[in-house]
């Protein structure tokens, strides 16, 4: 396929759109001197890319992600920026100069990835244009074929839970415990 | 698509959107009237008769009203936070079928928004975007009373969200059963609850999932901050919590998404657990029109029982504290859900497939 051919189509302009704006939130997540601002950055990446799961109708995928990243995970980074500190100026100090070593992190990153999904399924079509995938399907298969990965993903999740648990905990002190106590 | 076609999504849209316009004006006289009464006072009753025009009033005062910006605020994200509350609350009734669905010069016109698939999944994610419009709004004032009110509702709607997912789940699990296959689609959900037990008890999703219903309940009355969980905007502590610096039309936009918000979980919660708008149609004894109309008589009927409960717990109930609020959500709705998923889950296995020793 030729780039003209591709272009021919309305919904790869729509794809280029949506692509061009996802990496545009994206850098500004990084440089942005604002905190707030940079996490509304992610959403706009984020929901860039539940729109991209829509252009291949994938329904199912992109609500989730709109429920669980934009819906509860933004929600608790702003939060936290919220009870810790919430300047509504430019914080200068927000931005590392260290920026070669992730940098070049990041291209690796995308090279690995791109030639992993070129090598694997090259232009072979994964999903055809209004033809959605039915919830049960995915239900069926998480379920079926892949419970296992399935249940080793809620197993790290779980990991991760009781280790933020154990590195934010600290102990009372004897003294502590006693005020606490009266309380 | 034919323009024909074209027409009838757009007036399936026009639909909710002036149903909720109406809806809000009727919601809020209802409340100021039944606040009114159970506190033995009169209430609106100069504009129109019974005072029903009070709400175009006052909102026409506030059309009129300066749009104060106060000096400290961060400008994009404050003109933007009150649209940020209307959108989603408009959103989430777009997947409720408010009637049965008829037919005009051979196209059939369901009466509903939008029929998704996934409609239960794209409610939860809109009910989740709706707490952006107060963080942004508490953040972008510059103020410290609206950013405490900003916190305040990020923590309690995550607290709250977990219990009603999971009451919303008991309730497909449930309706799994009663159809071939489940389905996240609220069309499929109402239509699986027509019918009756025994010819008399309506198959309503309530008595088989009574407690998801409760929990359900008391979740979306966290969600959309009403009392006695409206410490969002508790005037003693907060001045007007999140919107202490919005006035003129912004504020009157925050107020009308707060009224939405009650009347769309109203009408979420009479689609999974009332039966939507089935109902009996007389379709022997009474003209067509009548029993066309019938079902969306009964779903209106069924969610303003609901929106009634939001009153009259706010006439009630002193509000909560802040550590009981959060102990209310994380150690007893959570838990309760989760027990009544795993029980209500087993249950129907045995009902559907027998016991595993028998």
């Amino acid at each position: 396929m030729t780039f003209s051919d591709w272009i021919a189509e309305p919904v790869n302009w729509v794809f280029a759109a949506i692509g061009l704006a996802v990496l545009f939130s994206g850098f500004r997540v990084v440089t942005s001197k604002n905190v707030v601002h940079a996490a509304l950055y992610l959403v706009g990446a984020l929901a860039g890319t539940a729109g991209l799961f829509l252009l291949m109708s994938a329904e199912f995928v992109a609500w989730v992600l709109v429920l669980v990243y934009i819906g509860a995970v933004i929600v608790l980074f702003l939060f936290g920026i919220m009870i810790t500190r919430a300047p509504t100026g430019l914080d200068e100090s927000l931005s590392s100069d260290q920026t070669a070593m992730p940098a070049l992190l990041s291209a690796a990153v995308f090279v690995v990835m791109t030639w992993a999904s070129i090598d694997a399924f090259g232009t072979e079509l994964l999903a055809t244009v209004g033809e959605a995938t039915s919830t049960q399907v995915i239900g069926e298969s998480l379920l079926g074929r892949f419970v296992i990965p399935f249940e080793v993903v809620s197993f790290v999740l779980l990991a991760a839970l009781i280790g933020g648990i154990t590195i934010a905990r600290r102990d009372l002190t004897p003294v502590e415990e006693e005020e606490r106590m009266s309380v | 698509m034919s323009l024909a076609e074209f027409g009838i999504v757009f007036l399936r849209a026009l639909m909710v959107f002036g149903l909720l316009l109406v809806a809000t004006i009727v919601n809020i006289w209802a409340e100021r009237k039944i606040l009114a009464d159970m506190q033995a006072r009169i209430g609106p009753n100069r504009a129109g008769p019974f005072g029903i025009l009070q709400t175009v009033a006052d909102g026409l005062k506030l059309f009129f009203k300066e749009s104060i910006t106060p000096r400290k605020v961060e400008l994009g994200m404050y003109m933007l936070a009150p649209f940020l509350a209307v959108i989603p609350a408009f959103l989430i009734f777009m997947m409720v079928p408010f009637g049965r669905p008829f037919t005009i010069g051979g196209n059939e016109v369901a009466l509903v928004g939008a029929d998704l698939n996934i409609g239960l999944l794209f409610v939860l994610a809109m009910s989740s975007m709706a707490v952006y419009a107060v963080v942004l709004a508490g953040w972008s004032s510059g103020s410290k009373y609206p950013l405490l009110g900003g916190v305040r509702a990020t923590a309690q709607a995550i607290s709250y969200e977990a219990a009603m997912g999971l009451a919303m789940v008991a309730v497909v699990v449930y309706s799994a059963t009663q159809g071939d296959g489940g389905t996240l689609s609220l069309v499929e959900i109402v239509e699986r609850q027509n019918g009756t037990w025994a010819g008399f008890i309506p198959r309503w999703n309530l008595f088989p999932q009574v407690a998801a219903f409760v929990i359900f309940l008391l979740a979306i009355i966290a969600e959309t901050n009403r009392a006695p969980f409206d410490l969002v905007e508790a005037e003693q502590e907060l001045v007007g919590g999140f919107h202490t610096e919005y006035s003129g039309m912004r504020f009157a936009m925050f107020f009308l998404a707060e009224y939405i918000n009650i009347f769309s979980m109203s009408a979420i919660a009479a689609t999974l657990f009332l039966g939507g708008w089935s109902g009996p149609t007389f379709e022997d004894s009474v003209p067509a029109f009548i029993s066309a109309i019938l079902p969306t008589v009964w779903f209106l009927l069924k969610t303003y029982a609901i929106v009634f409960i939001f009153f009259w717990l706010r006439a009630t109930l002193p509000r909560l504290r802040y550590d009981q609020l959060m102990t209310l959500g994380w150690k007893g709705l959570i838990p309760a859900a989760v027990v009544w998923l795993i029980v209500s889950t087993i249950s129907m296995g045995f009902r559907q497939f027998g016991a595993p020793w028998g």
